[in-house]
């Protein structure tokens, strides 16, 4: 076979950049299929050109990294070793059953030879045309969402997730209102205080559910990570410069307004998670920028019967799922932040490289990438251990608040289900109540669901890892195989 | 309240769209979603139960709670499709679409 | 372990059929337990559309049981209708050709002299039932004793009306048969139950738990892929299927028969079900099974290759090898009863597949109601197979 394999890499964030280029500068031919206009993810998002920004919100030395990835993948692009397809929009990754012609891309001990893959995208912002795309591994990139725990008004307009707010500061250069309070738990509520500071609004209050307590319990294992430490005390740094109220150990109990947020009401918690007696204040505002920590994008892995570990996909050191040709690197393997994600995807494209050339890669060569997966790891295991969503959320959830957003099933109906009806896992509860059967599939909701009704949080199933038309099923090609974008 | 301008941009040119019948200057580039925040609209859809007022919540695609009417195509999620000039976006009732 | 457990019946598998079941044996004065290794519909059950059909069966026992079934799932709806979205929405057969016309008016002048309601209708009458549909068909027929349910909640809404006590998450292991053959209960991962009659309504899986029993019963799983749109308004009002739909269900291939029904429903999509496969229990997107419902539905209703799916699912029909089911008590091993192998129409059919089960318990049910469902059916040695 004289042709370079192939490796679709799907999401265009830090992992699969860095994935990408490493497979790339390996004579892999590499096609880059991601949702968004600009490559970057969440993490590097850019405004678009036409709002004629200089750069995006980061520090310094983060801007200087992505400068590097974006140059890496200008270089690869003109060189004709690598294709960016913008603004596809991937809802399934099928493996193909067909012959074993490209058993070069099967990982070397893991059983059965790996026949192709199609990559299924829709094109446009508008998500209406169908694309195929033809690969010999797949690199799943897919990065996370942010989860939010509900409480009384989540659903008002003007509160939003954290992520959201920086999104669409990020990419928009927009504000949601003039003050806002940043709530929740997790390192994400530092730069979003201090981005909506810079960017002009008022932050009210940063109200994070943490004990100032569990934040010292760990700090041995935080401590270890000198690089992060220096950047939460430059966040807290320009908090402070902005005037912004930390309030630590408090949590948002509810959002007040009519067809608009108005206030919100916090409350002190204790030690177990519990509301403080007489500590709750009222706080106006007109924008809530709220998260709980983040989950990962698992449907295109799970559609290809890749193992999950929890609610992340399962990998090895190499980080190969255990279907073989497929890698996966960043969030969609576990939340961690964009510098592991940097690192897994590194990896992940000098094995699929090596792999799809029929040689086993020499781990030693990437020994650096590892040891800072290694370290971002375990901080990402201490993180999760302090940012724990405060443990009685779920009985402060009044009955008649709306848990799923889409099909407005309210906690009380969610209760039912498994009180009367005798539900016990979320698919149950789903099928009696329609929570989860809505536009979003539940992506929103299942952490809550799971919370209300003491069902475990399983990822769920989604073969269709986003809406498809109707007409572009119809339309699919017969034989999986299609047309290819030439590079050159 | 009109909310601040990030100081960074260096906007180009402005166009014009309509929202629910009303004229809006935008920057083309922006999203629906946030050209709309920034004339300081919040809430596009109403829910197809209830009624209830939403706007953008995850603001990257996934909880779909942002939909809106644009060009008379419904369910278009406002927080990933860009604003074009001329553009006619209408607050979405329900399912977005007509009995019959 | 656990004490034991006692009543006068444990019905196996707490999916639609054994509500039914549970409900009816309740009824006729039975202390009931329900148990499943599962949740309440976790089976086929709940990745069903909620088909009550009459129109897609020929004239037969199966017939007979859909339309006593249909008047029984009248009775239920005038109590729980609501809470399990209970639509007497009718259905609607279409033919696209003279030829598959022709074909299809047969077929209903048979399901007439069956008790049907089965009305012809021309091409100008198909567009006013149905508004969206394709124009060009030939005709139709229209059947309005076709019904849709949403069968998770009702199975769960009548087994909590049963008042049967119901143990979901917990397996059963094996048949309690005493040295002389009968059966006196079930042994479970959580203890005995102890009971003078078991059913076996553990649909796909039933055959597992005859294999407990000791007795054969060879139920085999058809895969069905289900598509379901955003919610819509209601713009397409029956059950809406093409006349080749009937010889796809009544099909012994092993191959992908796809034509699809279309549907509305109360909570708001359109459901585009479902695909028939014989390939085992295997759950993986088959994305020709979706491509060939998409591709029906759209030559169906052209107005939804806009719609957008936003899920498919799989289901596993337990099938049994003359398209019947296993209804009644098995001789084999006494105190056993059987009502499982529905197919494609275990909703539809499970009113009165309680209601049998139920005067077969309480020795009120007649031999001829039951013969075509003799579980025992398929044993060759007996050389009864129908």
């Amino acid at each position: 076979m004289t042709e370079r394999p192939r490796l679709a890499v799907v999401g265009a964030g830090p992992a699969g950049v860095a994935g990408a280029l490493a497979a790339a500068a390996r004579g892999v031919r590499v096609i880059l299929v991601d949702a968004g206009e600009q490559a970057g993810g969440q993490f590097y998002r850019q405004p678009a050109p036409a709002l004629g920004a200089r750069r995006p919100r980061l520090p310094d030395h983060r801007w200087r990294t992505w400068e590097r990835l974006r140059d890496g993948l200008d270089r690869h692009r003109s060189a004709g070793r690598l294709i960016h397809l913008t603004d596809h929009h991937v809802w399934c990754v099928q493996r193909e059953s067909g012959e074993p012609g490209t058993a070069e891309g099967a990982p070397a001990g893991r059983g059965s030879t790996a026949g192709g893959f199609t990559v299924h995208a829709l094109r446009g912002p508008a998500q209406e045309e169908g694309v195929t795309v033809r690969a010999d591994a797949v690199l799943l990139a897919t990065g996370g969402y942010e989860q939010v725990l509900p409480f009384a008004g989540w659903t008002l307009p003007g509160v939003v997730t954290a992520g959201g707010a920086q999104a669409m500061l990020k990419g928009g250069l927009v504000l949601p209102g003039g003050t806002a309070v940043v709530a929740g738990t997790g390192p994400l509520l530092l730069p979003v205080a201090t981005g909506l500071a810079a960017a002009g609004a008022r932050v009210a209050a940063l109200v994070e559910s943490a004990s100032p307590g569990a934040l010292l319990r760990r700090a041995p294992a935080l401590a270890a990570q000198p690089g992060k430490l220096a950047e939460g005390a430059g966040y807290a740094a320009r908090l402070l410069r902005h005037g912004v109220r930390t309030l630590t150990g408090y949590t948002v109990v509810a959002a007040h307004g009519t067809d608009r947020l108005e206030a919100v009401t916090v409350a002190a918690l204790d030690r177990d998670g519990r509301l403080r007696p007489g500590g709750a204040r009222r706080i106006p505002c007109d924008t809530l920028a709220v998260g709980h920590g983040m989950l990962p994008h698992t449907d295109l892995a799970e559609t290809l019967g890749c193992t999950l570990s929890g609610t992340a996909v399962r990998v090895d050191a190499e980080q190969r799922t255990d279907v073989p040709g497929v890698w996966a690197a960043g969030e969609a393997t576990g939340i961690g932040g964009a510098a592991l994600a940097l690192a897994e995807g590194h990896i992940a494209g000098r094995s699929a490289a090596a792999r799809l050339h029929g040689t086993a890669p020499d781990p030693r060569r990437w020994a650096a990438a590892a040891r800072a997966r290694t370290r971002l790891r375990e901080f990402a295991t201490a993180l999760d251990a302090v940012y724990a969503p405060p443990a009685g959320w779920p009985d402060r959830v009044p009955d008649d608040v709306v848990v799923c957003r889409c099909e407005e099933v309210t906690a009380g109906q969610m209760r039912a289900a498994t009180g009367s009806l005798g539900a016990g896992d979320l698919r149950t509860v789903k099928l009696l109540t329609r929570a989860g059967m809505g536009w979003c599939q539940g992506r929103v909701c299942a952490p809550a669901v799971a919370g209300l009704t003491g069902c475990p949080l399983d990822p769920g199933r989604r073969p269709f890892a986003r809406p498809v038309p109707i007409g572009v099923l119809a339309d699919l090609p017969e034989a999986d195989r299609t047309d290819l974008p030439e590079a050159d | 309240m009109k909310p601040p301008e990030p100081a960074r941009a260096r906007p180009g040119e402005t166009c014009t769209v309509t929202f629910d019948g009303r004229t809006l200057t935008v920057l083309p580039g922006r999203t629906v979603a946030a050209a709309l925040w920034a004339a300081g609209v919040t809430a596009w859809r109403s829910t197809r139960g209830t009624g209830r007022p939403r706007g953008v919540f995850c603001g990257i695609g996934v909880c779909f709670d942002c939909l809106v009417t644009v060009n008379g195509r419904p369910n278009q999620r406002a927080c990933l499709v860009p604003v074009r000039p001329g553009d006619v976006i209408r607050t979405q009732e329900g399912t977005g679409r007509d009995d019959d | 372990m656990t004490k034991r457990l006692t009543c006068d019946v444990v019905v196996v598998g707490a999916g639609m059929v054994g509500a039914a079941c549970a409900l009816y044996a309740a009824r006729a004065g039975l202390g009931v337990r329900l148990v499943d290794r599962g949740p309440v519909s976790g089976g086929t059950t709940g990745a069903g559309e909620g088909n009550l059909l009459v129109s897609d069966k020929e004239p037969g026992p199966e017939l007979r049981l859909a339309l006593s079934s249909a008047r029984l799932w009248a009775e239920l709806a005038r109590e729980h209708g609501a809470a399990f979205e209970y639509e007497p929405k009718g259905g609607l057969v279409v033919a696209p050709t003279p030829d598959a016309l022709a074909a299809l008016r047969e077929f209903a002048a048979g399901q007439r002299g069956a008790g049907v309601t089965a009305v012809p209708v021309d091409a100008r009458q198909l567009t006013e039932l149905e508004p969206h549909l394709a124009p060009g068909m030939a005709g139709g027929v229209h059947y309005p004793q076709d019904a849709q349910v949403m069968p998770a909640l009702a199975a769960a809404h009548l087994v909590r009306a049963s008042g049967a006590a119901l143990h979901t998450g917990r397996t059963v292991t094996g048949v309690l048969r005493t040295p002389h053959g009968t059966v006196y209960g079930v042994r479970t991962d959580r203890g005995d139950i102890h009971a003078p009659a078991v059913v076996n309504a553990a649909g796909t899986w039933g055959g597992e738990v005859a294999a407990l029993a000791g007795v054969r019963l060879p139920v085999l799983p058809r895969r069905g892929f289900v598509l379901v749109t955003e919610p819509l308004p209601r713009l397409v009002r029956h059950k809406v299927y093409a006349a080749d739909y009937v010889a796809d269900v009544a099909s012994d291939s092993a191959a992908l028969r796809g034509s699809p029904v279309v549907e509305g429903t109360a909570a708001g999509p359109v459901l585009i079900g479902a695909t028939r496969e014989r390939v085992g229990f295997d759950r993986s997107l088959s994305l020709p099974a979706v491509r060939a419902l998409a591709a029906g539905a759209v030559g169906l209703f052209p107005f939804l290759r806009r719609v957008r799916a936003l899920r498919t699912y799989a289901g596993f029909r337990p099938y049994l090898p003359d398209h019947l089911p296993a209804i009644g008590p098995d001789p084999r091993a006494p105190g056993l009863f059987h009502a499982c192998g529905h197919e494609g129409a275990g909703i539809g059919l499970a009113p009165g597949t309680g209601q049998l089960i139920a005067r077969a318990l309480t020795g009120e049910a007649s031999g001829p109601d039951l013969a075509p469902f003799r579980p025992e059916r398929f044993d060759t040695e007996g050389g009864d197979v129908r």
